[in-house]
C-alpha cells in the first residue's frame, strides 16, 4: 500500500466513524436508505462530483454489477440495493467486502479498501448510485451540468 | 472448394511430425490419432486446427427435425457455463465454472457419475475474475485430465479415478491473475494461458511437462526479449525481423509490467510446422491516453515453436488499442483457397470486427475484411503495413480522457468474443457466432493497485443504428473475403459453433435455444429450448453406433453482464427501442448439459 493509498484508506475509515463490526451490527439491526440526496440535478443534468461517480463506477463496479448499476446475471442491481441500504452500509461493504459462499451461492464482493480510485471517489460513486436508485437519472451516461444537449 | 479433407491433412501432418520429432512426439501422436476418430472429442478445440467440424453424418439435414434430448445432467453450479465436454472412449468429462468441478460420466450408463473432482479454492478469487467465473473446459492426454482452476492453478487428474496426479501454480490471483481458459496438450506438454487484462497482469503462455507439471517454457506477451522469447534476428513481423526490444520500445517506462496482453483464448497447433498459435488480449488499462505507444505485443497473433516457445512470427492486429478489442479469439488452421490460391491459412475472426487471414507458415497477412458490416472504427487494413486505417471520429485516444466517444462499432465485447467459430471442409465456409453491438466509450485516468480493477473506461452498449437484433450467426467465405449468409439473432450469439458432415451448422443462443441450420443456406432446421441461455460450445460424439450432440447451457459471462438487464438507450440516439429487451426476461441461471440424439 502506498502512502497515498494509506492516507486515502484512513480518510475513508475515519469517514465511516466507527469500526466495521459496529457498523455491520447496526446495519443488520435497522438498515434503511438515507433520505439525503447528495446529488444535484439541473434540467436532467447532474453535478460534476456525481458524474465522476459514474466514471469510477465504470472502473471498479460495472464488471459485476452491470451497466448503470442495473445488475448482472450474478451480482445484484445496486439500483435496487440502495432502496434498502444506508449510506453507511454501502460504504462499509465497498471498503471491507462481503462473502456469501455456500451450496447455493458463490457471491463475493471484494474489498476495495486498497483501491485509491474507489476510496477517493467513494462518496461520488454513492451519489451516482443513489441518483440512479432514486430515479433521478436514467440509464446510460448522465449529462453534466453545463454540458450541451445534442 | 478444393479443400483437403481434415483427416488426410492431419494424418500427413502427423506423419511428418513423427519423422521430425521421433521420441518426444508420442503423446502428440496418440492424441492426434484420437482426434481423428469422430466418435470422440478429445481436445477442447476438437482438433489442433480448431475447426470444430465432425465427420459424423447420421444426423443430417433430412432428419435433424427429429432430434430430441435423450439425457440431461445438472452440474449443480449456477454461473456462466462456457466451453464444452470432452469425450474419450466411453467417458465424458464435464467441467463447471467456479468451483471448477469436473465430472467423469459413464456413457455406457446414461451419464452415471464415475468420479467427481472439486478443488478447494479460496473464494476471494471470485471477484478478481473479469466478467463472471467462467471456465472453458478441460484437456486430455497420457491418461490424465487437465483442469485450469480459477485460482490459476493447473492440475492433472487421473482420467480413470479423478485422483490428483500433479498440481502447479501458474500465476497469482492476489495480483489479479486467474484461470478461465482451457489448457491444450501439445507433444509432451500442457500449455496454458492466463486471464487478468482488467487487473494489469503481464500476460503469458506457459508450457508444463505433461508427466510432472515442471515448467518447460514461459513466454510473456510484453517485456524484454528474453521474457517474450523473441529472437530479434529471426522472429518476424510480416516477413521482417522484429529487431531488439520490439516490445519495450512501445511502452512508456515500466508500464509493460502491468501491460495486460492476457492469453485467455484457445490454443491451436500445426504438427507439420511444429508451431503453436494463440492471441493476446487488451493492453491495460482501457484508457489509451494513459499508455502511449503501440503496446506490443498486446492484441497479437503469436506463432511459437512448440518445443522452445520462441516466436517464429507475430502480427499485432490492433496497435495501441482504444476499445478493448482483445486478440484472443481462436486461430483456425485450414487449407483453403484465398483469392483463388491454395493456402495453408490461419483464419481469425477478431474482436475488432475484421476477419484476418494469414499464411500460417510465414505470417504474411493475406486478407483482413469486416465480418460485420456495422464495424466502423476502421475502414480497412493495409495488407503491406498490417495497419488498420482508423476513423478519427471513433478514436477514444483522439477524444482524450473524460471525453465520451459515441457510436463506436463494435462494442468492447467485440464483433465476436471467445465463442469459437467452425470450419466445414465440405462447404469450405467458416461459421461464425457474432455480436452486433455498438458502444459509447469514455476513458479516464486510473491508478494501479495489485489485485484491484485497472479498467479506466466506462461504456454504454446498444445495437447498430436502426437495428433491433444484437447478434448474427454468419457463414463467411475467405476465398472472396465476404459474408455468404447471415442469420439474425435477438441476442449476441455467444456459443461455440459446430459443423457436421451431415450438412449442418449448430449453435446455441443466449435465450437458450440449441439450433441447427442448413450449412449451405443458413435455413433453420431445428431448435430446442434448453433450461438456460447457452454460452457453451456445441460438441458432437458417437456412442454405440449412434451420433449425439451435447451442449452446456447456463447463462453468464460477459453476456450476462451486458444483457442481463437489457442494453441502454444510447446517448447518440442511434438505437432502436425494440432492442432493449432484458435477457433476464428470457432465461435464468443454471448449468445443465443436454445430450441430443435421434429416436430409435
Amino acid at each position: 500500500m502506498t502512502r497515498a493509498h494509506m492516507l486515502a484508506w484512513c480518510a475513508a475509515a475515519a469517514l465511516l466513524g466507527a469500526t466495521s463490526l459496529q457498523i455491520a451490527h447496526t446495519a443488520r439491526a435497522a438498515d434503511s436508505p438515507d433520505s439525503e440526496r447528495p446529488y444535484t440535478i439541473e434540467n436532467g443534468h447532474i453535478d460534476r462530483a456525481t458524474f465522476r461517480g459514474y466514471l469510477y463506477y465504470g472502473d471498479a463496479c460495472l464488471r459485476c454489477h452491470g451497466p448503470d448499476g442495473s445488475g448482472s446475471s450474478y451480482a445484484p442491481s445496486l439500483v435496487d440495493s440502495l432502496k434498502r441500504l444506508s449510506k453507511q452500509t454501502f460504504e462499509e461493504t465497498v471498503i471491507n467486502g462481503r462473502m456469501n459462499v455456500g451450496t447455493a451461492n458463490d457471491k463475493v464482493m471484494p474489498s476495495f479498501g486498497t483501491n485509491a480510485d474507489v476510496v477517493e471517489h467513494l462518496e461520488e460513486i454513492y451519489s451516482y448510485l443513489k441518483a440512479r436508485s432514486d430515479g433521478a437519472i436514467g440509464r446510460g451516461r448522465p449529462k453534466k451540468i453545463g454540458e450541451t444537449d445534442d | 472448394m478444393n479443400v483437403t479433407s481434415r483427416f488426410a491433412a492431419w494424418s500427413v501432418a502427423a506423419t511428418a511430425s513423427a519423422v521430425l520429432l521421433a521420441g518426444t512426439a508420442l503423446a502428440n501422436d496418440q492424441l492426434v490419432k484420437m482426434s481423428q476418430d469422430p466418435a470422440q472429442w478429445v481436445m477442447p478445440t476438437g482438433d489442433y486446427g480448431n475447426q470444430r467440424h465432425t465427420a459424423l453424418k447420421q444426423i443430417n439435414t433430412g432428419n435433424v427435425k427429429e432430434l430430441r434430448p435423450v439425457w440431461t445432467f445438472s452440474t449443480g453450479v449456477l454461473r456462466g457455463h462456457e466451453g464444452g465436454p470432452l469425450i474419450v472412449g466411453d467417458v465424458m468429462y464435464v467441467h463447471t465454472p467456479f468451483p471448477n468441478k469436473v465430472f467423469a460420466l459413464d456413457l455406457n450408463d446414461q451419464g452415471r457419475i464415475i468420479w467427481a473432482y472439486e478443488p478447494k479454492q479460496d473464494p476471494n478469487v471470485i471477484p478478481v475474475m473479469c466478467c463472471d467465473t467462467v471456465n472453458r473446459g478441460v484437456a486430455y492426454g497420457e491418461g490424465m485430465v487437465f483442469l485450469h482452476q480459477a485460482d490459476a492453478t493447473l492440475v492433472a487428474l487421473d482420467a480413470k479415478t479423478g485422483k490428483l496426479v500433479w498440481s502447479v501454480k501458474d500465476a497469482d490471483p492476489a495480483k489479479g491473475a486467474t484461470g478461465t481458459s482451457a489448457p491444450q496438450v501439445v507433444k509432451n506438454m500442457v500449455l496454458v494461458g492466463v486471464s487478468g487484462g482488467e487487473f494489469g497482469v503481464q500476460g503469458h503462455m506457459t508450457a508444463y511437462d505433461i508427466k510432472t507439471g515442471k515448467q518447460i517454457w514461459r513466454a510473456y506477451s510484453e517485456g524484454p526479449d528474453d521474457q517474450i522469447l523473441f529472437d530479434p534476428a529471426k522472429t518476424t513481423n510480416l516477413g521482417k525481423p522484429v529487431g531488439a526490444d520490439s516490445s519495450l520500445k512501445t511502452w512508456e517506462g515500466d508500464q509493460w509490467k502491468i501491460g495486460g496482453g492476457a492469453t485467455w483464448g484457445w490454443i491451436s497447433y500445426d504438427p507439420a510446422l511444429n508451431l503453436v498459435y494463440y492471441g493476446s488480449g487488451n493492453p491495460s488499462t482501457w484508457n489509451p491516453t494513459q499508455r502511449p505507444g503501440d503496446n506490443k505485443w498486446s492484441m497479437t497473433v503469436f506463432a511459437r515453436d512448440a518445443d522452445t516457445g520462441v516466436a517464429k512470427w507475430v502480427y499485432q492486429m490492433t496497435p495501441h488499442d482504444e476499445w478493448d478489442y482483445d486478440g484472443i479469439n481462436e486461430m483456425i488452421l485450414a487449407n483453403v483457397k484465398v483469392h483463388g490460391k491454395d493456402t495453408k491459412a490461419l483464419v481469425h475472426f477478431d474482436r475488432n470486427g475484421f476477419a484476418f487471414v494469414l499464411d500460417r507458415a510465414s505470417g504474411a497477412l493475406l486478407q483482413a475484411n469486416k465480418f460485420d458490416p456495422a464495424v466502423n472504427w476502421a475502414t480497412g487494413y493495409n495488407l503491406q503495413t498490417g495497419l488498420p486505417e482508423r476513423v478519427k471520429q471513433y478514436s477514444t485516444e483522439a477524444g482524450g480522457a473524460e471525453h465520451n466517444t459515441k457510436g463506436i462499432c463494435p462494442a468492447a465485447l467485440g464483433s465476436k468474443d471467445e465463442q469459437p467459430a467452425a470450419f466445414s471442409p465440405e462447404t469450405g465456409l467458416f461459421y461464425v457466432p457474432t455480436n452486433h453491438v455498438c458502444m459509447d466509450y469514455e476513458p479516464f485516468k486510473v491508478a494501479y493497485s495489485a489485485g484491484q480493477p485497472y479498467v479506466g473506461a466506462t461504456l454504454s452498449m446498444f445495437p447498430p443504428k436502426g437495428e433491433k437484433h444484437l447478434g448474427n450467426f454468419i457463414a463467411y467465405d475467405v476465398n472472396e473475403g465476404k459474408i455468404v449468409w447471415s442469420d439474425p439473432e435477438t441476442f449476441s450469439v455467444w456459443s461455440g459453433a459446430l459443423t457436421t458432415a451431415g450438412g449442418l451448422a449448430f449453435y446455441g443462443t443466449l435465450d437458450g435455444n440449441l439450433k441447427a441450420v442448413d450449412a449451405k443456406t443458413g435455413k433453420e432446421l431445428y431448435k430446442f429450448k434448453t433450461p438456460s441461455g447457452i454460452i457453451g460450445n456445441v460438441t458432437p460424439f458417437e456412442h454405440g453406433g449412434k451420433q449425439y450432440i451435447a451442449v452446456l447451457s447456463g447463462v453468464g459471462g460477459w453476456a450476462g453482464i451486458g444483457m442481463a438487464a437489457g442494453l441502454t438507450e444510447d446517448t447518440a440516439g442511434l438505437g432502436a427501442v425494440g432492442a432493449y429487451k432484458a435477457l433476464s426476461n428470457y432465461t435464468q441461471l443454471g448449468g445443465v448439459l443436454t445430450v441430443f440424439g435421434l429416436g430409435d
